[in-house]
């Protein structure tokens, strides 16, 4: 079976910071790690390649640097990394990101099964996987918990939803989005970290990808950042005091007042 | 300090971390109430390759020797000695067999051993034989078909977990110490059961186990060295293995010191931070000297025991000044940390029980000073 993962690199940590002059992540001192949620991704294509055969080669689209994310990808068993960095590249949104991994995909050839992480931890989007099965034209489940059955044709897994759970079936070729559910995540080993050391990361370009500038990053992108900002908090929150009932009845005055209710 | 270690020792040192901190840690305190051993972070340290680091490549393993198994040790001691002393007693356990087992057995075991699916453990101590290992009564009667083996052997590290056995046994009654001779056991040879499981003061995650044998009986190939060789080559085997728990000794100081300096950091009295008081600072920094100089003497200790034939008297030494090192830094850090120190809900308590072993097996403190007094008067009497 050959599975392709998406990993995306973000900043180490949940808690960054944005600088208020200029507005942009604060990016110093903060070390770039694989997705979090994106490790179980790899994690469940590593597993199914070890149960069914085959290959999984992660994929990522990113500056150079994504390089060593990559290189970590196949100490956690990755067989083949690729990386699609160019200037033309700069300022993808999730429409113009997944379009470019389309054409990575198209251009690896046959494959069996998309795995991507349930959104990134720094744009939270969870748009680049649904678009991504949307551009080559394949099914798509979001929020896969758990894998049940899968052969060379088809799967049927777990989608987790709020109140529990679905079970759906698709044929293959498809992609699907990943949640912590599905497993935890192997630490490296150190033979995984030895290959991974001397491990030569393909770079592809977009004309390698023969992809048209115009269509890549910025120029391809139908969202633009007009700004990033931090949100001024404005909620005022006025106590009610007294009894429960008398709350109540104040609370349900002050909704009507405010044509709330 | 700069250790000058190769790039592959940083790597393993950085995983053996990495793999205390996020599969250990979270669990050491229900190990250390439940006694119950960790068979599933023991899988996680075979897949993460640990064990190969002390097998040779030839046998599936990474080739490294008493140093990279001492930096997996004090980090893996650092979170956990308990989980950590299951780790290196397979070894322990595998070194005799690597350095005089024939070819078949090395073929037929060690591979199975460096990807941690097989646990190794060796048994010298009975009853009657502690730090008098002549004193052991197993024996293995020369029989046709193999070894007949009857005897108990006690309080052996990875008993029961373990799948492979290397054994001191009395092959010869009538030729004393130069009657014993190693044997290798596979766990499930009929006669080969499993007695009494100890309750420990302190490393309770690791299994401490009985050994019983009767009429068990074991293929003569199964033998290693030669017949009679068996003290021999039980005394090399601890010249190699000390350093090892010399560096589960430094690890369980260095995670006292952590716990230590982290509670005199945080705790307000007085309106200050402990560590403020020079009394702490000055204990602080004491423990923090002596744990470098333990570390010094643990890795060059290691390095010799690589490198060396003759390390007797540097193993010894390394293992009785780090595990006294470890007995005075814990002690201090529950100390430290004051009445929530002695809390079993606090890390320090633990480390305190678990250092204390160090200072025991492996040869006493007591007996391996009396042989590092015995090497100093050997060397001296060649330069005279």
């Amino acid at each position: 079976m050959n599975i392709i993962v998406c990993l995306k690199q973000v900043p180490g940590t949940t808690e960054v910071k944005i600088n208020p002059q200029t507005n942009t992540l604060i990016r110093q001192g903060i070390k770039n790690v694989i997705n979090p949620f994106d490790t179980y991704a790899l994690e469940a294509g590593v597993r199914l390649k070890e149960k069914l055969g085959g290959k999984v080669t992660a994929l990522s689209m990113g500056p150079p640097q994504a390089a060593e994310m990559l290189k970590e990808a196949i100490s956690l068993g990755a067989d083949d990394a690729i990386l699609l960095s160019d200037a033309a590249f700069a300022g993808s949104d999730t429409w113009a990101t997944a379009f470019t991994l389309a054409a990575a995909v198209k251009k690896l050839g046959q494959t069996d099964l998309i795995l991507c992480g349930r959104q990134s931890t720094d744009g939270d989007t969870a748009q680049v996987g649904p678009e991504l099965a949307e551009i080559l034209n394949i099914p798509f489940i979001a929020y896969v918990g758990i894998v049940e059955e899968i052969d060379a044709s088809r799967m049927r897994v777990k989608r987790m939803i709020e109140e529990g759970y679905e079970v759906m079936q698709s044929p293959l070729p498809a992609v699907i989005t990943v949640t912590k559910e599905i497993n935890v995540p192997r630490l490296p080993s150190l033979r995984g970290l030895m290959k991974s050391k001397s491990a030569k990361i393909t770079v592809w370009t977009a004309s390698e990808l023969g992809l048209d500038p115009s269509n890549v990053g910025l120029n391809g992108s139908f969202t633009k950042v007009v700004k990033i900002f931090t949100p001024q908090r404005t909620k005022k929150a006025q106590m009610i005091g007294g009894e429960p009932a008398v709350q109540a009845e104040c609370l349900a005055v002050r909704l009507k007042e405010g044509h709330l209710i | 300090m700069e250790y000058f270690f190769s790039e592959e020792q940083k790597m393993i040192r950085g995983l053996a971390r990495r793999l205390a901190e996020e599969r250990i840690l979270p669990r050491r305190m229900e190990l250390d109430e439940s006694e119950e051993f960790p068979r599933d972070i023991v899988d996680e340290i075979g897949a993460a390759d640990l064990f190969r680091v002390f097998v040779p490549a030839e046998y599936e393993g990474l080739g490294g020797g008493c140093l990279d198994l001492c930096l997996v040790m004090e980090e893996l001691s650092r979170v956990c000695s308990g989980v950590a002393i299951s780790y290196a007693a397979s070894a322990l356990g595998s070194y005799t067999l690597m350095d005089y087992g024939s070819e078949t057995l090395k073929r037929k075991f060690l591979p199975d051993i460096a990807s941690g699916k097989k646990l190794a453990a060796f048994a010298l101590t009975e009853s009657g034989a502690g730090s008098d290992a002549g004193a052991i009564r197993t024996t293995a009667e020369k029989v046709p078909g193999g070894y007949l083996i009857n005897g108990t052997k006690q309080f052996i590290t990875n008993g029961g977990e373990a799948d492979i056995y290397t054994l001191i046994v009395v092959t010869d009654k009538t030729r004393g110490a130069r009657g014993a001779s190693a044997i290798l056991v596979e766990k499930g040879t009929a006669g080969f059961t499993f007695g009494k499981k100890e309750k420990k003061m302190g490393i309770r995650a690791s299994a401490t186990r009985e050994l019983v044998f009767q009429n068990c009986l074991v293929p003569e190939e199964n033998l290693i060295g030669r017949p009679g060789m068996g003290f021999i080559l039980a005394m090399k085997l601890f010249d190699k293995s000390r350093p090892g728990v010399a560096a589960q000794a430094l690890g369980i100081a260095q995670g006292a010191l952590e716990a230590a300096f982290g509670y005199t950091r945080d705790r307000i009295q007085f309106g200050q931070a402990l560590i403020n008081q020079p009394v702490i600072q000055y204990q602080l920094a004491e423990m923090a000297t002596k744990i470098e100089a333990a570390r010094a003497l643990v890795y060059a200790a290691a390095r010799n025991a690589d490198s060396s034939k003759d390390c007797t008297e540097s193993s010894a030494m390394a293992k009785v000044f780090a595990s006294d090192v470890a007995m005075e830094v814990t002690t201090l850090a529950v100390q430290l940390c004051g009445g929530l120190g002695y809390m079993r809900d606090y890390p320090v308590e633990k480390m305190m029980r678990d250092a204390k072993i160090t200072q025991i097996y492996e040869g006493s403190n007591q007996i391996l000073t009396s042989a590092i007094g015995l090497e100093l008067r050997k060397r001296k009497a060649k330069t005279e």
